[in-house]
C-alpha cells in the first residue's frame, strides 16, 4: 500500500511536470524574437521554479540563455543592485534601504509556508511554538511530553542548502539549535516519504507539499494551511521575490511576466509554492 | 616501422595522454574550487572538525567516518558471502545449482542502486525501526545490508576468476594426494588465488564507497559521528548530493569539493592497491 502511494506521488509529479512543460504556447510568446542572456541570482528557493521555466524557455528559443546562480537573497539583491545580474532573487523583502539605494522593482510571485508535519495516525494534532522547538532542539524526546504515546521522536530536518530549513528556522525555531542526530532528508518529496512511513516521526515542509499521507500541525492554534499562509495567520511563511534594478530588460520582462502567467503558476504550485496574482 | 605503425602509435599515445590527464585536471578543478575553503579556515579544522556551517564549522571528520564505517562493515559482510558464492559456482555445488547461481550473480551486478535504496525505504527501514526500536530506523545498518546486496555480485564474479585462474597442475596434485573437493577448495584454491581475492575486495571496496543512494536514502544522514551501526550518519557521497543545490559561492558549495577530493584519494589508494597486488600476480608467473 505504501509502495504504491510512493510510485502513485512519482507519478503524479511526472504527469504534472509532462502537462508544465507541454502547456500552450501563450505566454512564451513573449519571448519571440528575443535573444542573448539572462542572468539570475540569489535566493535559493526560487531555483527550482526558476530552472524548469528557463530549460523550458531555452528549449522553445535556442537564442535564449538563461543562467541561474544561488547565492542566498542577500547576494541576489547585491548583484543586482550592483548591475552584475538582471534579475536578483530573495526570499525575504528587499528592506526600504535597499530599494532606495539600487532602485530595485520587486515582484513578489509566490508565497510559501512551511509547516510542522506528522505521521496521519499519530494523534497529536496541535503543538505550541515553544513545544515544536522544543522538540528539534531534543529537551522533548517522548511523543507523551506533548500528549502523545509514550513513544520517542524521530525528528526529520532538511539540509543547510534548504531554502524550507531556512524558513523553518528562522521562524518557527527562532533561529533555536536543531538536534544533531535528526535524520537529514534531501528535499520536500523525501521529507513526505520519510514523515509518511514513521509513525514516530516529526518534520517540515512547504505547505504545497502537504497531502492526506502526512498531517500539518496545528501550530498555536493556526492552521498551516494555503489559505492561512495567504492571508497571513500563519505566521511561518514568506514571500518569494525577485527584483531588477529599475525598469526591466525586455528578456527579464518576457522572464517575469511567465511566473505571473498559467504556465509559471502551474509550475510554482507543482514546486510546492503559493503563486500570487500581479 | 611503418608509417601507418608510426601514425598508430601517436594516436595511441595521444589517447593514453589525454586519460592520464583527466583525472589529474579533476583533481585540479576540484582543488579549485575548494580554495576558498582553505583560505578560510585551518586544514586541521576541515579534517577534524564538525560539520554545524551556521556556526562556521566545516569539518570533514563526521562524513568520513560514516563513508568508511560504511565500506568497511558492507565489506565484511558481502566477503564471506561472496567467497561462498564463488565457491559454489566454482565446483562445490551440483551445476543444477552452480549454474543459475552464475546467471543471478550476472543479473544482480547490473541492478540499479536506486531500486535497492527504494525497497529500504519502504520495508527495510521500518523493519530495523521495529526490530531495534532505536531512532527512526535510517541508520548505518539499515544501508549497510542493501550495500553489501550491491557489492556482493561483483566480488564474487571477480572471485570465480580468481579461482579459474588456479593451475590445473596444482589441482591435480593435491587431488592425487588424496584431497576431496572442498579439502581443494579450502586448502588449495583459495590460498592461491589470494591475491585475486584482494584485487575484487579492493574493487568492492571503492564501489562501497562511491554508493550515494542507498546511504542518501537509508542512513539517515545526521552529520554527527556515529558510535553505533544504530546511528543516522551521513557518508561523503550523500553530502555531496545534499549540499549540490547550494548556491554557489557559499563555503558549503566549497566544502563538497573537498568532500570529493577525499573521496577521490580514498579510491585512488583502493585502486593503486588492486594495481599493485594485480602485478603481483604478473610477477609470480614470469
Amino acid at each position: 500500500m505504501r509502495v504504491r502511494r510512493g510510485y502513485l506521488l512519482i507519478s503524479v509529479f511526472l504527469w504534472v511536470l509532462a502537462t508544465a512543460s507541454g502547456a500552450c504556447a501563450d505566454s512564451f510568446e513573449a519571448f519571440r524574437g528575443l535573444e542573448g542572456t539572462l542572468k539570475i541570482s540569489g535566493g535559493t528557493a526560487h531555483i527550482p521554479v526558476m530552472q524548469t521555466l528557463a530549460q523550458e524557455v531555452m528549449r522553445r528559443y535556442p537564442a535564449i540563455r538563461i543562467t541561474i546562480a544561488g547565492g542566498g537573497s542577500g547576494v541576489g539583491i547585491k548583484q543586482v543592485g550592483e548591475g552584475l545580474v538582471d534579475i536578483g532573487n530573495s526570499g525575504r523583502k528587499p528592506t526600504d534601504e535597499e530599494i532606495a539605494a539600487y532602485g530595485l522593482k520587486l515582484y513578489r510571485w509566490a508565497m510559501d509556508g512551511v509547516a510542522a508535519v506528522v505521521h496521519p495516525q499519530n494523534p497529536v494534532r496541535a503543538l505550541t511554538v515553544q513545544q515544536v522547538k522544543d522538540i528539534f532542539s531534543g529537551k522533548i524526546m517522548n511523543w507523551k511530553d506533548v500528549g502523545g504515546p509514550d513513544r520517542a521522536i524521530h525528528v526529520f530536518t532538511r539540509d543547510e542548502a534548504s531554502g524550507t530549513r531556512e524558513v523553518f528556522w528562522k521562524k518557527a525555531l527562532d533561529k533555536g539549535a536543531i538536534r544533531k542526530d535528526a535524520d537529514v532528508v534531501p528535499s520536500n518529496g523525501a521529507m513526505k516519504t520519510a514523515v509518511a512511513t514513521d509513525p514516530a516521526a516529526i518534520g517540515y515542509m512547504s505547505v504545497g507539499y502537504v497531502d492526506e499521507s502526512v498531517r500539518a500541525v496545528i501550530l498555536d492554534g493556526v492552521e498551516a494551511n494555503v489559505d492561512n499562509v495567504q492571508s497571513g495567520r500563519y505566521p511561518v511563511a514568506r514571500g518569494l521575490y525577485s527584483n531588477t534594478k529599475g525598469d526591466p530588460s525586455p528578456l527579464a520582462k518576457a522572464f517575469l511576466g511567465l511566473l505571473y502567467a498559467p504556465e509559471g503558476q502551474a509550475v510554482i504550485a507543482d514546486k510546492g509554492y503559493i503563486p500570487v496574482t500581479q | 616501422m611503418t608509417r601507418r605503425e608510426r601514425w598508430i602509435r601517436k594516436v595511441l599515445a595521444a589517447a593514453t595522454f589525454v586519460a592520464a590527464a583527466i583525472p589529474l585536471a579533476i583533481l585540479i578543478f576540484m582543488a579549485l574550487l575548494a580554495r576558498p575553503l582553505f583560505t578560510t579556515l585551518p586544514l586541521l579544522d576541515l579534517l577534524t572538525g564538525s560539520w554545524d556551517p551556521i556556526r562556521g564549522h566545516f569539518g570533514i571528520l563526521p562524513m568520513m567516518t560514516a563513508s568508511l564505517t560504511l565500506a568497511f562493515t558492507s565489506l565484511a559482510v558481502a566477503f564471506p558471502v561472496s567467497l561462498g558464492c564463488a565457491g559454489l559456482i566454482y565446483g562445490l555445488a551440483p551445476w543444477t545449482v552452480a549454474v543459475p547461481l552464475r546467471r543471478l550473480v550476472q543479473i544482480m551486478t547490473g541492478f540499479p542502486t536506486v531500486i535497492y535504496g527504494f525497497v529500504g525505504v519502504f520495508v527495510l527501514v521500518p523493519a530495523v525501526r521495529h526490530v531495534f526500536e532505536a531512532g527512526s530506523g535510517r541508520c548505518l545498518l539499515s544501508a549497510l545490508i542493501p550495500l553489501s546486496l550491491m557489492i556482493t555480485p561483483t566480488m564474487t564474479l571477480f572471485f570465480c576468476d580468481a579461482f579459474a585462474a588456479v593451475p590445473r597442475e596444482t589441482l591435480l596434485a593435491a587431488a592425487a594426494s588424496g584431497a576431496d573437493a572442498v579439502q581443494r577448495f579450502v586448502w588449495v584454491v583459495i590460498p592461491s588465488a589470494g591475491k585475486g581475492l584482494v584485487a575484487g575486495t579492493v574493487i568492492a571496496f571503492g564501489r562501497a564507497l562511491g554508493d550515494t543512494l542507498i546511504a542518501l536514502m537509508l542512513a539517515g544522514n545526521a552529520a554527527q559521528i556515529p558510535s553505533s551501526l544504530l546511528d543516522s550518519a551521513r557518508t561523503l557521497t550523500a553530502h555531496i548530493a545534499l549540499v549540490i543545490a547550494a548556491d554557489f559561492r557559499s563555503l558549503e558549495f566549497a566544502f563538497i569539493f573537498l568532500c570529493g577530493m577525499v573521496l577521490y584519494a580514498l579510491t585512488a589508494c583502493a585502486a593503486l592497491y588492486a594495481w599493485k597486488i594485480r602485478t603481483g600476480i604478473g610477477k609470480d608467473a614470469a
